[in-house]
């Protein structure tokens, strides 16, 4: 199975240690992340203006790209995740939001929200399954206890996403069970680390992610696993737990990442 | 268009609809940083009281985490709403939450992209 991939602006940076394994994962695990060509950042945040129409255009062009070449559309950040999936849904249901983009994009075909937007999770769950991915596993992480981190965008609005449960997520348990590790239940797993006030209010976000740290580790866990480069980012500055990106884990986990075969 | 009109366009919410339960403070993450409520903030928007809003810390404060938008049984969707008045303020007004100055001075090695264009986004025209 081929896929387009958007991998965005973050992991081509600050968080490429979350493409590099997940494009090295899919080798493993039999299916192919083809990146887009000249894709261009989906903002970061999804425009909640209605009227918002500029920035929605990447995203269009993104998922107009794939729906030419015929493919899914995966992405592997949350926040690319979250605004590649809105605008297609916006696409698709928005009559507005479609004629204004379709007349800005005077592409052959209308785009009217025909790709279909995957989170890599997505993939491993629905495509590959977890017990095929558990049979795959080379070095089972065995005896650790690990926190799923979801935050925010990957699960709200549920009524968009349909990612997992908004209020009582599983897949990234799942996930963790299937490397062999144990998943760690705490009331903060969904809860929001502060995003983007990190920038101008380094404190308020500083003590949201104590609080977050501080449920997981109430229930032994040792560190956290997270898609979200922000998530990751804002919690490393408390610092009371190590955080994973779970592409990090799961290369671990298949003996793909260096050091630890 | 007035303010209230304009709030309601962009944000696409019709704020008469909210049946004033609370969920959506009792879900925000940023109550305590609020000094106008998401559930007051959407009673601000129906009294057509947008000049206390404008002044108001909360819409810097919402962090779009959309729990509100999630967990409103109305739809009303305050998380929007909130957003709509600071797009306006930016848009109408001309005010930033962000600083040319200051920038420099936020930043730091770590930091991932994603926050520099999520914040710049949010907080700057």
């Amino acid at each position: 199975m081929k896929y387009s991939y958007f991998p965005g602006c973050t992991l081509r940076n600050k968080a490429k240690d979350l493409d590099t394994y997940a494009r090295s994962c899919a080798e493993v695990l039999g299916f192919g992340l083809e990146e887009l060509p000249d894709w261009q950042c989906c903002g970061g945040v999804y425009p909640l203006g209605h009227d918002e129409i500029g920035r929605k255009l990447p995203s269009v062009r993104a998922l107009n790209a794939a729906k030419e070449r015929g493919q899914d559309l995966v992405a592997v950040c949350s926040a690319c995740y979250h605004v590649l999936k809105r605008v297609n849904h916006d696409m698709q249901t928005d009559a507005d939001v479609q004629s204004r983009a379709n007349n800005y994009m005077q592409l052959p075909e209308p785009y009217l929200g025909e790709t279909r937007v995957l989170h890599y999770l997505e993939v491993l769950r629905d495509v590959v399954g977890f017990d095929e991915l558990k049979k795959k596993v080379v070095n089972p992480l065995t005896g650790r206890k690990i926190g799923a981190y979801y935050g925010c965008l990957l699960l709200r609005p549920s009524s968009v996403l349909a990612f997992d449960d908004p209020e009582n997520p599983r897949i990234l348990e799942d996930f963790i069970r299937a490397l062999g590790a144990e998943p760690v239940l705490y009331p903060y797993r969904n809860e929001c680390c502060g995003g983007y006030i990190s920038l101008k209010d380094g404190d308020m976000s500083k003590s949201m992610c104590h609080r977050i740290a501080q449920s997981a580790q109430g229930f032994q866990a040792e560190c956290l696993v997270t898609a979200c480069p922000l998530c990751k980012y804002n919690l490393n500055k408390d610092g009371s737990l190590p955080v994973y990106y779970f592409t990090e884990l799961l290369a671990q986990a298949l003996g793909v990442k260096e050091g630890d075969k | 268009m007035n303010s209230v009109e304009a709030i309601k366009e962009i944000s696409g919410v019709n704020p008469l609809k909210c049946m004033k339960c609370g969920k959506c403070s009792a879900s925000c993450p940023s109550f305590n940083e609020m000094d106008i409520k998401p559930h007051q903030f959407v009673t601000y928007v129906i009294n057509d009281d947008v000049e206390s809003l404008a002044w108001s810390k909360s819409a810097w404060k919402c962090l779009s985490c959309f729990a509100c938008i999630e967990r409103c049984p109305r739809d009303v969707q305050p998380g929007r709403l909130i957003d709509a008045a600071r797009q306006l303020l930016i848009r109408q007004r001309g005010q930033q939450g962000l600083t040319a100055e200051e920038i420099p001075t936020l930043l730091d090695e770590e930091m991932p992209q994603q926050l520099l264009m999520s914040a710049f986004r949010k907080y700057w025209r």
